[in-house]
Formats: C-alpha cells, structure tokens, sequence
C-alpha cells in the first residue's frame, strides 16, 4: 500500500495551480458577475495540454494517469467550479467515453482532436423530464439508411454553447423490454444542420461557466457515429458518469480546501475582544471540520483514482467519492460563509461564490439522492458490476506515452 | 550556445516560517524552485530555442533536494547538475560562489549563467555577481531584455534596470546574467516535460569531483527570530485647529523617520 | 578598538541617493564611538564637489576617482577602484547602501578583498569588538543576526534603515585622488544608452502611499454644480478630495491609492484600488485618508510600517492598526499637512 503521490504527480499539481492562480484566479470574481468565462481560459487549458492529461499520447493526449486527471480538478475547482466543470464534461464526458467505448476509427477522428484542444466535447445526456430517471430520456435516433435522425431536446448541459462535439444518448428502439435497452449513445458534431443550442441565464452557481440546452431537430448523425452498439447506450452512459462522477469528487474536494484555506486566513486576522476569531473553539469546530472533511474526500477520490489506473471497476468507490465531496463541500463553504460573518455574505470575499458554486454538483452528474441509492444498492447486495464489454483501459505508462 | 542556468530550492513562498531550537522550519510546505529562477530559466530556453544550443540546470543543495532541478528539466531543460556535499552546510554566499564557479569551470565552454534576481529564502542576489567576480567575466544584474546576442562574435546586448531607469549595456560572453520578472511569465511545465524530469538522471558532484577544498566561509548566522509582532500603540493626534494637528503631525512623522 | 569604516557613496549622475548619506552617517556614529575615522569613497565623473558634501554628512576623509570612464555604472571598473582603495586604506569595515549599485559592488568587494558581505542590514549593533548586524529572511518572516569572521567586514544597508545625518557645512576634510588606469579597450561592457525613467510611482513599488476612501466625496463646503445628479454630485466632490491627496502624495513622492468604496463608486479607477482584492502593499508610510477601515481594505496594506489614519469618525476600525490618528475631516487637514511637509522637505 503507498499513500504518497509520485514527483509526477506533485509537479502536476504544481503546475495546473499555477496555472489556474495566475490565469484565472484574477479575474474570476468579475468573470462570476459577468456570468461568462474569461475567453483565454479554454485556449490556454487547450495549449497547456490539460484538455487532453489523462487520454494515450497516441490519442492526442498527454499520457498522464488518473490521478493527475483528479488532482487537476481539485487544483482547478480551488479557484473556480466553472475551470473544473470544463474538465469533468470535456474530459470526462466526452472524452473518456470514447476512450472506453469508441472503435479505433472514432479515437482517430473525434478523440485525437478532442484531446489536442483542437474541438471542446461535451456530454449531452439530461432532458428537462428525465434527469435521474435516465432509462425514460424522450430523444429519439430514428435509423435511415446510413444515418440516425435525431430528434429531442437535452437540458443543463454544460459546455453546450461552447463545445464543438456532444456524446448524446437517446432512444432508439421504443419497443425494447426494458426502457434502458432501447438507447444508444453517439458522437455528434454540434455545428450539423437542425441543431440550435443557447445558454441558460438565472443559474444560482457557477456562473462563470456555461450551461445550457442542445435541440435537436432531424440532425443527420452517420450510423459510423455510434459509441458502443445499438442498444448500449445506457451502459455508455452510465460509463460517462463513472468517468464525470470522478472529476466532479475531485474537484469537490478542491472546493473543501478553498474554503477552509479562506476560513484559515480569515480567522486568523479577525479580532473580536482583541482575540482572534481562531483563537475561538466554536471557530476551530467548524474550520476542523473542515479539514477532516478534506481528508476523506481526497482519500476516496484518490482511490478511485488509483482504481481507474488499475482498470478496476470503481461505479461503487467513484459515486461515493462524489456524494461524499460534493455535501462536504456545501457544507464547507456554508460553514465558511458563517465564518466570515457579515463579509462572507458579500462578493469581496471569495466564499459566497464557493457556496453558490458547491450546490451544482450535488444534483448534477447523478444526484445525490441517486448516490445515495447506489451505495444502498451495494451495502444491501442488490447490485453486483457485471463485467463490460469495453471497460474504461487501465493506465499502462509504456502504451500511453 | 551553451547556457547554464543556476537554480535554487526554497520553501513554498506561502509556507508559514518559523524557528525551532535555533533551526528555521516551514512545517510540512512543500519546496520549490526559487521563483525568480523560473525567470532565468525561461530566458535561457528562449535564447536556446533562437540561437541553438543547450540548457543546463545547475543546483547547490542536498542530494534529496531535487524540486528546483526537476521543475527546471520538466520547463524544458536539457540536462542538470547538482552539486552537493555535506561539507557545504553553512556556506556563506562567497563560498556558494566559489563552488558554483567551480561547478560552471567543469561543465567547460559556457557562453552565458543565467540566475534569477535573487533567492526568495536569502534574498541577498549576490550570487550572480560574486560568480561573475570569481570567473572574471561581467556581470549583468538585473536584466529584463535581451535585445541582440550574437554568439559568432561573443556578445550580448541587454536591458537592465536601475533605480533611475534601465541601461542598455553591451558585453562579452561569456558573462554572467541576472534576470527580473520584467523579462515576461515563465513557461508552465509541459505534462511531456514532467514525464521526462521526473525520470531523468543527472550527475551529483561533491567537493572531491570539483577539484576544490571547501572554501571558507566568513558570514555566520549566530541568530536566526522570530519577528515579534509589533502591538499597535495608536497615538491619537489631538489639537484645536486642523491645521494644528496637522502640524503635530508632521513632526510626529519626521521624528518617525518615515520620509 | 578604533575602526576605519570606508562608505561607498552611490550616485546616478552625480546625483547621490540619500541612502548613501545614511551610510555615511552610520560610519560616522561607528567611527565616534570606536575612536576611528569615517572615509567615503567617490567614484564616477564630474564628481568632484560630492566630496564637500560627504564631509558635511560626516566623512572625515574622501577617496575621490573623477574620470569618463567611470562616467556610466559599470561595475567591473569600479570594482577595480574599490579594492585598490580598500587595500591602500585597511578598513576595518565598508559600508553601502542597498542600491542596485551598491549591492553589486559590495559583493564583487567581498570575494576581491576575501571577506563576506551582510545585505540590506536593517540594524547594526557595534558595541563588541565584532559588529553584530540584523537583516530580514524569507520575505520579512524571519529576522537574523549576522556576524563576519574576517576583515574588511562587509555591509549594505537597507535605504531609510538608519538615520540621515544633519549635514554640517563647517565640516571639512581631506581628500585623496585615487589613480584611474583604466583601459577603455580592456573593458568588457559599454554602455550603449540610457532611458531614465518617467516619474510617477507604482503603488506596489512606493515607499509611502496616499489613500482615499468614501470620505473623499464627504464634504459639505462644496456645492456641486446644478447639472449633476447625486451620483454626480459624488464623483465631483470626490475628485475634489482626491486632488488633496494627489497633491500630498507629489510632495511625498507617494503613489495614490483607493479602498473598494472609492473605486466602486467611480471616484477613482480600479488600479489604485488597495486591499483584499486589489493590491496589497506594504510601504513604509500610509496614509489612509476618509477610509473607515474594511477588513477586506486592511489585508491589503496592514503590513505597512506606519499607518496615518484621518477620519472624521473616531470610531472607525481602521484607527485600531493605525500609529497616528487624526480625528477629523481630510478636506480640512491635509492643505495645511501637505504645506507643512513640503516646508519640511524642500527645507
């Protein structure tokens, strides 16, 4: 058993917090008013190669393993959400989906761009009916010839007025037993004619990001363009959430450590009766909390982690990860919030952002609520892993790089 | 052209610094490369990536202090040196320089050493100049452009910075160069460099492999506090007219000596 | 033990920077109490009437190189001069200012002449045989004391460390030319050009910073003009105040800053903004004028080394971390403030 991170993996910790320190930790609280990201921040992502970290060399990628994939998105999501959402769709969604599911031809085509930065992916799973209950999506894919007609409308999903290509499931055979066997999953490129996309305004957190609807109107998607086989579709799926989930605990354990970074120095310096706010149990309370909460979330994304490199299953490990990250996160920045007092209510500080960013990722990516479930479903013995036909590649350094 | 850049390995410039039983600690921070270094490093690679030639990362320090080297390699360096030796622990900066000229005299036919402006630890910046004395070549401090670097002729034309403004000086190579943030944001470190530093493996040299006794060192730290935190007495200036507080104050802030 | 303490006297152009006159003065508080001697060492060209003032500031003795090579700062032909005038001269100590130039030249000093340098010394203690001298590590988190085994022993001193003498004009003394054999051919470095810089301070390099926050538009001697709406009204009166403060921070060679409050309300722009999420600073003097004291203002500036707060609310927090405080309103006292400082340095 070895708890440490190698070198590698502390210079790439090292290097995505500089990154996000220098080039986006400056203007994130006007970017979070403005309700738009910095439009450097994809392009220099893109160019540093972090688009692409944990996808083969010869895919385009960087060749680095998972767990550089998790430590990115906490080092991202300590200086804004809306930096690791970009990772958890793009990266998780999309691209580790092809990487598991996609034949030869479409890593060639689709990842290899994917993963160079060159197109931006996104996961467009979700319908404004049909979230957690995903078996029942309304879109439909209608077989003609050599090409699926897609037709349906998918909702919160973020990246969609940003990104070049969606993995989009939907219904393709409405006859079949059971409502999950009948979807299938494609890749489809977002500037096909009979799509329109916008972004969605009014959101409660991560405002610096993008968040919207793709529809879907008799878009032409090539029959080559199936990720997985007819009928696969919730397995692909529930694959992209594997891969997502991983990001999203990560990057929810990235949000812990901010706001106990921020508490930390806040209660340092704020004086009541000539004490310092640190000095105060009730204080010390919520900032150890804090720091445990950390703790354990990094523990359980790691290990999920460390499983993916192995290429063992990890649905049970990753979904507790982020059900664990993502209400210690809410809870972190709430109890940071408190923390700061009159000065956490307002945008001078940094906290208010953390709790309106924290609450997201408890619904999205497979709710909490749904989390939850898994885990039941588990400790009760009611779901055992079924080996897949494609599993997620284990990292193996040699073929990678 | 055949670049050596000196780098040094710091604590973490967040880390919280403190003093146990006379020795100085920064608890669990991680060490770094000295930030100024990064500047130094990325004008070597430009300078390289212009003229041809190599990057060499040259670091004094203990053998497991391998930080400021690696983030050297992984930013693009092409090989590293680290010289090392127990006997060195306490050196002061003339004795560091001695090694380091030493050091640079081994790798041989060097056209430019490139530092950072100072060390974040020390903060002295003598180093650049003190090697530069000791090999007898001229020293650049405090440079933020490199406007022309001619190796067919052996000389570099360069901006560098002074309090009333910048100088623009032309010198022979080789020569000794210290380089400001001015010079523009060093590069990250690629994923491919990372990879590449992190399995690297380069030379360590002891005192016996540079041919030198140790050098000996006059500066010594008999003392290393923490500073005390100074309690705020506030002196409320008081008089009847504005303009009579006003002129308390003023003798209060000569007396202060704060002009 | 007497000591002969030789000072470098840094100048630009025959301009002398003050902190060369503050290590001409600790020289000379040394050499009194030693029973020793004060010499300052003078190098450059068109030099020669630097030497009247290195006497006034306490040198009892110049060394003195007039010549056009030593016309532009390069440090290898001065470092020449130095230990040639060192070995004639046998200090037991050589003090210079932590100038771009003095730091340099002190080091190439220490490996010519085989002794050691301490750098940007903030106190010196010379009681003992051995002068003992304290400088801050680690970006200020740590203080250490230092010592150097062998002789000359070696200083620079960080600039408004120690104090500046009163010059005495009656003071006078001798002064040695020092021979300049120098070859304009041997010399590895020319100095091609020169770009002075434009004046104006930067407000994380200051030394002293000027700061107005909301109480800049607070001020109810002036009547607005009609065609303005409050918000108007605001900003007009407070470009008002800050016209004070800027006027100040020009007789202090100060930078101007702002709180958020200011900046927020388009009093002045968002550069000058100082605090948590502008910039943080830490100059030796700050004046915070109308500012109240928001946590968020403090984090940016509380490491400053003497805060002046003026406020017309005796109650404001920032009054807690101020060394000076000046219950009242900006627009009354800083006129007669920045007239009594400017009397006072021009004087």
């Amino acid at each position: 058993m070895d708890f440490g991170l190698s070198e590698e993996h502390h210079m790439v910790q090292r290097m995505v917090r500089d990154f996000a320190a220098k080039e986006a930790a400056p203007t994130i609280q006007k970017q979070d008013r403005l309700g738009e990201m910095a439009p450097h921040v994809i392009p220099r992502m893109a160019e540093l190669g972090i688009l692409g970290i944990s996808i083969p060399v010869k895919y385009g990628g960087q060749g680095m393993d998972y767990v550089s994939l998790g430590l990115a998105c906490e080092e991202l999501e300590a200086v804004d959400t809306s930096l690791r959402v970009v990772i958890s769709v793009h990266n998780g969604l999309s691209c580790l989906t092809l990487l598991q599911w996609g034949t030869e031809e479409q890593k060639n085509k689709f990842l290899v761009p994917l993963a160079k930065g060159e197109k931006i992916g996104c996961g467009a799973f979700t319908e404004s009916g049909a979230g957690s209950d995903f078996a029942h999506i309304q879109a439909t894919g209608k077989i003609d010839g050599s090409f699926y007609i897609l037709n349906g409308e998918k909702m919160w999903i973020s990246l969609a007025s940003v990104a070049d290509y969606a993995v989009v499931t939907v219904r393709t055979n409405p006859k079949a037993s059971q409502a999950y066997q009948g979807l299938s999953t494609f890749l489809v490129d977002l500037n096909s004619s009979g799509i329109s996309r916008g972004d969605l305004h009014g959101k409660l957190g991560v405002r610096a990001g993008s968040t919207g609807w793709i529809a879907f109107q008799d878009v032409r998607v090539p029959v080559e363009n199936m990720i997985g086989r007819e009928g696969e579709g919730f397995k692909v799926t529930m694959s992209s959430f594997d891969s997502g989930r991983y990001t999203v605990a990560a990057g929810a354990t990235g949000l812990i450590r901010a706001a106990l970074n921020a508490s930390g120095a806040y209660a340092d310096q704020r004086k009541v009766s000539g004490e310092k706010i640190s000095d105060l149990q009730l204080i010390q309370a919520k900032i150890a909390r804090m720091s445990l909460d950390y703790q354990a979330a990094r523990l359980l994304y790691l290990k999920a982690g460390w499983m993916k490199n192995k290429g063992e299953r990890n649905t049970k490990e990753t979904s507790a990860a982020k059900w664990y990250a993502t209400e210690a996160s809410f809870k972190a920045a709430s109890e940071a919030v408190q923390i700061h007092g009159a000065y956490g209510f307002s945008d001078e500080f940094p906290v208010e952002r953390y709790l309106r960013n924290s609450k997201g990722a408890m619904i999205y990516e497979g709710s909490n609520e749904i989390q939850s479930l898994i885990q039941a479903d588990y400790a009760l013995e009611r779901r055992q892993d079924k080996k897949l036909r494609k599993e997620c590649p284990p990292y193996d350094q040699d073929s990678w790089t | 052209m055949k670049i050596i850049v000196c780098v040094k390995q710091v604590p973490d410039t967040a880390a919280t610094m403190a003093v146990e039983n006379g020795n100085i600690s920064w608890g669990d921070a991680p060490l770094i490369i000295n930030p100024w270094d990064e500047f130094a490093v990325e004008a070597a690679l430009n300078l390289v990536a212009d003229q041809g030639g190599e990057v060499t990362a040259l670091c004094l320090g203990k053998e497991e202090e391998t930080e400021a080297i690696k983030h050297a390699l992984a930013m693009g360096a092409d090989a590293a040196v680290l010289v090392s030796d127990p006997a060195l622990k306490g050196s002061d900066n003339v004795a560091a320089s001695k090694v380091l000229a030493a050091a640079i005299t081994k790798i041989g036919e060097v056209d430019l050493v490139l530092f950072g402006q100072q060390s974040v630890d020390t903060d002295t910046g003598l180093l650049p100049v003190q090697v530069a004395r000791l090999l007898k070549w001229p020293s650049l401090t405090l440079v933020s452009k490199f406007e022309e670097v001619t190796p067919a002729e052996n000389s570099l034309q360069v901006v560098r910075s002074m309090e009333e403004g910048n100088q623009i000086i032309k010198s022979l190579m080789p020569a000794v160069v210290s380089v400001t943030k001015d010079y523009g944001e060093p590069r990250y470190p690629s994923f491919m460099g990372i990879r590449k530093a992190s399995k690297a493996e380069y030379p360590v040299w002891n005192l016996a492999d540079l041919g030198i006794d140790l050098p000996s060192s006059s500066i010594s730290w008999p003392e290393v506090n923490e500073p005390v935190e100074q309690e705020i007495v506030t002196e409320i200036i008081d008089g009847d007219t504005a303009e009579e507080k006003a002129k308390i104050l003023v003798e209060k802030l000569i007396a202060e000596k704060v002009l | 033990m007497t000591k002969k303490i030789l000072t470098y006297i840094d100048h630009f152009h025959g301009k002398v920077q003050s902190s060369s006159w503050e290590a001409l003065g600790l020289a000379a508080k040394i050499a009194a109490d030693s029973g020793g001697e004060a010499a300052a060492l003078i190098l450059g060209e068109g030099v020669n009437d630097l030497a009247e003032q290195a006497f006034h500031y306490g040198a009892d003795q110049v060394f003195l190189a007039d010549h056009a090579i030593l016309k532009d700062f390069r440090p290898e032909p001065l470092a020449e001069l130095i230990a040639a005038a060192a070995g004639d001269y046998q200090p037991d100590v050589m003090i210079f200012p932590t100038t771009t130039r003095g730091r340099t030249l002190a080091g190439m000093a220490a490996v010519d002449l085989e002794s050691g340098v301490m750098v940007d010394v903030i106190d010196l203690d010379w009681k003992e045989d051995k002068i003992t001298a304290t400088r801050s590590i680690y970006g200020g988190k740590l203080l250490a004391k230092l010592t150097c085994s062998t002789s000359p022993e070696i200083i620079t001193i960080r600039t408004r460390a120690f104090d500046k003498p009163e010059p005495d004009s009656g003071r006078s003394g001798s002064i040695t030319n020092l021979e300049v054999s120098l070859d304009p051919a041997d010399q590895a470095t020319t100095v091609m050009d020169i770009q002075e810089k434009a004046s104006g301070v930067s407000l994380t390099d200051a030394s002293v910073i000027v700061t107005g926050g909301r109480g800049t538009a607070i001020n109810p001697a002036l009547t607005p003009p009609d065609d303005l709406d409050e918000e108007g009204a605001d900003v007009w009166k407070a470009e008002q105040g800050f016209d004070l403060i800027q006027n100040l921070a020009d007789v202090l060679g100060a930078a101007v800053g702002a709180s958020r409050a200011a900046v927020d309300a388009g009093y002045i722009e968002y550069d000058h903004q100082v605090g948590q999420t502008g910039k943080v600073v830490s100059p030796d003097l700050y004046i915070a004028c109308g500012i109240s004291g928001a946590i968020q203002h403090l984090a940016g500036m509380r490491s400053s080394k003497v805060i002046v707060a003026i406020n017309k609310d005796p109650d404001a927090p920032i009054f807690n971390f101020a060394r000076f405080g000046l219950v009242g309103d900006m627009h009354e006292i800083l006129p007669p403030l920045t007239a009594g400082l400017k009397a006072y340095l021009e004087g």
